[in-house]
């Protein structure tokens, strides 16, 4: 650790040395950090890295001869916009073309394929009761899967497939509203020792379909559910498709075990995707495995309640509820209790996954169903030029702020450009690192705003300077004028940067996409200017304060009371104001 | 500028200084011409609104051979319009044209056939939609109406009602310069163009604030005094900070400038351009409007208070009374009458009184002589 020496005296102005090794420690960690992750530059957005486009095909669904309208296509456009952008930071971009087509297009070095999930996946959420459940194969033909007979014998997760109650542990979002239901009996969901996969497990040794009591499936139905193979891709997206949610349909799901596949007759859909009102991802404080909690929006929690209220009254399997998404069951828990505020969703989740899936679902549905129709590799739109003359002319700009400091702060302006060294280091390893932990870009516009925010975080040594230097004029010696023009210019440092951060906070908040970036670095910026000034650029200038140099006020300190035009502290004498500051001996103030 | 620090000196001191307040109406007349200028550039030429908020043409071409940037070239020059190229994974290009219809795509086509050198058949041609959707659009106004609000209520709780009043007027007339300026200029809007707004707007207010709060302290105990009128104080304030006004205009703009200048005059038209022009005039407008608008309208507001114009009856009454005394002080004009003193300061000040910080600090034996030597 590369702490200064000079610092180590505790003394009254608040222990100076402190922040500075604080500051210090904090910029090795956040550089050692960067290296240590790989990253040492900043993610770019995709006017200057270029990335990957890939372009979509709305497809006309047998029974909806007219979805495909402007309409749908921009709602779908805002929809895949608020599933790229998640966190607004990333700088994908969606647009159309023509008239069915959607250009999504992703910086490099974002994750393509995750993306690629993102955009495409229609999110069609429905809640199906389960009339009949079988093992994946066509039933008449012997199984050539291999769903052997160990897989049967797999210790199933007691506690997944369960629809929990999640009343109690809302990672500690408070509240307003009590919820009333669940807490308790929630519990003894967990307790129950029934989980429907080990009704699964049964099933798949040899006994077919259990024909439920009233079969309320058709023949036809019944005949198509009984060919379907699961374990065939084209088959599992062919069941069920193009059969409206108010009719009973078959689709495939992945066994709890996550190697096999089930199929399901599954009752008319109780609930859609728009009875949800919000999704996140957690984990499952007892199994620790990854799942993704639904919450009902008002009307779906009352039909959820029903719905669950009907189930648990059935035999297995008819006392589960599908969740199907995209014509597939992501999860079929069993019922044993009414349930209202919230579902659960679990499977074989990870991290990645299960927050991917709570993102499209939280979103919503597209309202058309689109297929890639090509993914290339895009180059930047703004090429690299721009940013070496951005960078170029920004480094140059810099250089003149440095010589214009100097020639007007002299020796305090050591202080300002070590301060702006600070800053900037700060915030480029903070871009660098929030580039693959927030999907952070950095664009063009971004560069810019960066460059202003160095007149910004000027500005605030500069208050404090010129604050120093009047307390300096009113022929107070060098460390009580800047303790004493401390408070002041802090103040003014704070209702400025206050301001500047709220404009950073209230568009980070409502807007979406390119804005809410900006609003980000505006953010950053503003925090780590106030950040530096606290804790490096005061403590520097205490420090400082107590150093011959600066203290005797010599001609080169930028702080010397005769070019100030201060007063002699106790003579008051009339003198005439020098005309020019010639070379003045250094004065012992 | 060796002479700088004793500038600041007697800026501080109030020994010289700028009738910023006395001579407003000359600067509010010039901000209202540019303003109106502005508003003409508007309302005549309009906005030349980018691809990402219009949408316009797209042309997927064949394998070419022919740069990203000579596609641009021939893309602007068959078009007038500002193109987006991109090189596709395999040496195919897209270019994008802002303003451009299904009709005038055909032509367009042929011309970009012959510089590239691939047949016109084999350009796709096609429409696209804005990128930067209605819904950004949207959402980016509700932020800020939201962000004006909040401002101004703590501004309003922070200083007091006329400052954010005054704030929000040097605010929307340093946005409309700039949105003026790029009409005139004819710049396609791009988001960078929007982004660079946002910037200034942070900016401007930033910089209101930071002379404000010196305002608000130097009229901290303002009515227990009669010495100064409370837009001689405004003036002092600012004189005051006068040093931190320019020097932190020449910091931010240094840089804008050398992203103006050295960027964009290298590389001609582009995004950078765009946003180093919006921000370089936006900084500029900031700067401007926090001294010469924001301040004496706060002035303006002031006084139109009972309190305020009590305190300057007073004031005055007192320089007449010390005037009738034959005291050779010459009371400085009041701002009623819009004649500004311009009495010679003679170069030797006697020092002040080091009194309590939080009033002004007196000199002269208390003759307040706000308006002083010209620079």
């Amino acid at each position: 650790m590369a702490a200064p020496k000079k610092g180590r005296r505790q003394s009254a102005p608040g222990k100076p040395g402190r922040s500075l090794v604080f500051i210090l420690i904090a910029l090795v960690a956040l550089t050692g950090g960067m290296f240590l992750s790989g990253h040492t530059t900043p993610r770019l957005g995709i006017d200057l890295a270029g990335g990957t486009s890939i372009t979509l095909e709305a497809k006309n669904e047998p029974g909806q001869k007219n979805a495909i309208n402007p309409d749908n296509m921009n709602t779908a456009v805002d929809i895949i916009n608020n599933r790229v952008n998640g966190l607004g930071v990333s700088e994908a971009e969606v647009q159309t073309q023509g008239d069915k087509n959607i250009i999504v297009n992703i910086p490099k070095g974002s994750n393509e394929k995750q993306a690629r999930e993102q955009v495409g996946t229609t999110a069609q959420l429905y809640f199906r009761p389960v009339i009949t459940q079988a093992p994946g194969q066509p039933t008449p033909e012997p199984s050539t899967s291999p769903s052997s007979g160990t897989d049967k014998e797999k210790d199933k997760d007691k506690a997944t497939d369960k629809a929990t109650d999640k009343a109690t542990d809302k990672g500690g979002s408070p509240s307003a509203t009590p919820t009333s239901q669940g807490r308790a009996v929630s519990e003894a969901l967990k307790d129950d020792p029934t989980p429907s996969a080990s009704d699964k497990a049964k099933d798949k040794g040899g006994k077919k379909d259990e024909t439920p009591k009233p079969d309320p499936a058709t023949a036809k139905l019944q005949e198509q559910f009984t060919k379907l193979d699961c374990t065939d891709k084209k088959a599992r997206a062919a069941a069920g498709r193009g059969i409206k949610p108010s009719e009973p349909t078959i689709a495939c799901g992945k066994s709890p075990d996550g190697k096999t596949w089930d199929k399901f007759i599954l009752a008319p859909a109780e609930l859609n995707g728009k009875d949800v009102d919000d999704a996140k991802a957690a984990i499952k404080q007892e199994t620790g495995a990854w799942v993704v909690n639904m919450e009902f929006t008002k009307g779906g929690s009352k039909k959820f309640s029903d719905v669950t209220s009907k189930l648990m009254k059935q035999q297995s399997p008819q006392n589960q509820f599908a969740i199907v998404l995209d014509g597939e069951v992501a999860s079929a828990p069993s019922v044993s209790v009414v349930l209202s505020t919230n579902a659960e969703i679990s499977g074989n989740f990870n991290q990645e996954s299960a927050k991917d899936l709570a993102n499209i679902l939280s979103y919503g549905a597209l309202p058309l169903t689109f297929h890639e129709q090509s993914v290339t590799t895009v180059s930047p739109a703004l090429g690299g030029e721009q940013l070496k003359a951005g960078l170029i002319a920004g480094a140059i700009g810099l250089a003149l702020v440095v010589i214009y400091l100097v020639v007007y702060y002299r020796g305090l302006s050591l202080i300002a450009i070590a301060s702006l060294l600070v800053s900037a280091a700060l915030t480029y390893t903070i871009m660098t690192l929030l580039g693959p932990t927030i999907k952070f870009a950095l664009n063009l516009p971004a560069v810019c705003g960066a460059i202003v925010a160095i007149g910004i975080t000027a500005d605030s040594f500069i208050v404090f300077f010129e604050r120093v230097r009047d307390e300096v004029r009113e022929g107070r010696t060098l460390r009580p004028a800047v303790e004493r023009a401390w408070p002041r210019a802090r103040r003014t440092i704070l209702v400025s940067d206050f301001v500047s951060f709220l404009a950073a906070a209230v568009l980070f908040v409502v807007t979406v996409g390119k804005v809410q970036g900006f609003a980000f670095t505006l953010g950053l910026t503003t925090l780590l200017d106030v950040v530096v000034v606290f804790f490096f650029t005061k403590p520097l200038m205490t420090l400082m304060a107590r150093k011959k140099f600066f203290a005797s006020g010599h001609e080169w300190s930028g702080l010397d009371p005769k070019r100030l035009g201060a007063k002699p502290p106790l003579r008051r004498s009339r003198r005439t104001t020098p005309p020019t500051a010639g070379p003045v001996d250094p004065k012992e103030a | 500028m060796s002479k700088l620090g004793n500038l600041g000196a007697r800026l501080y001191r109030g020994e010289v200084g700028y009738d910023f307040v006395g001579k407003r109406k000359i600067w509010y007349g010039i901000s209202i011409l540019i303003t109106i200028t502005a508003i003409v550039g508007l309302a005549v030429r309009g906005l030349n609104m980018g691809i990402e908020f219009e949408g316009g043409a797209v042309f997927n071409t064949p394998k070419t051979s022919v740069s990203v940037s000579q596609a641009e070239e021939s893309a602007e020059k068959a078009s007038g319009h500002d193109a987006i190229v991109q090189k596709l994974g395999d040496d195919k290009l897209r270019i994008q044209i802002a303003g451009v219809d299904i009709k005038k795509s055909d032509q367009i086509k042929k011309s970009l056939a012959e510089d590239l050198d691939v047949k016109a058949g084999d350009i796709d041609a096609d429409l696209v939609g804005p990128s930067w959707g209605d819904q950004i659009a949207n959402k980016a106004w509700q932020g800020l109406a939201i962000f004006m609000v909040l401002v101004v209520i703590y501004l309003a709780i922070a200083f007091e009602w006329r400052m954010a009043l005054a704030a929000l007027i040097a605010l929307i007339h340093d946005i409309t310069i700039t949105v003026g300026v790029y009409a005139l200029v004819g710049f396609e809007v791009t988001p960078g163009t929007v982004i660079g707004l946002l910037t200034i707007l942070g900016y401007s207010l930033y910089d209101t604030v930071v002379v404000f709060d010196s305002l608000k302290e130097q009229s901290k105990d303002i009515t227990k005094q009669t010495k100064y009128t409370y837009s001689e104080l405004a003036n002092r304030s600012i004189n005051g900070t006068l040093v931190r006004s320019i020097n932190t205009t020449v910091v931010a703009l240094l840089p804008v400038a050398g992203l103006l200048f050295i960027g964009g005059g290298a590389l001609g038209a582009g995004m950078l351009n765009d946003i180093s022009l919006s921000l370089f005039v936006g900084l500029a407008a900031g700067a401007y409007s926090s001294i010469f608008i924001a301040t004496p309208l706060v002035a303006d507001f002031k006084e139109r208070e009972p309190q305020m114009k009590a305190l300057k009856k007073r004031v005055l009454a007192k320089r007449a009374a010390a005037a009738a005394k034959g005291e050779s002080a010459e009371a400085p004009e009041s701002y009623a009458d819009e004649e500004p003193e311009d009495d010679a300061v003679p170069g030797d000040a006697a020092p002040a009184v080091v009194g309590p910080r939080s009033q002004p600090a007196s000199r002269n034996r208390g003759r307040g002589r706000p308006s002083g030597k010209r620079r």
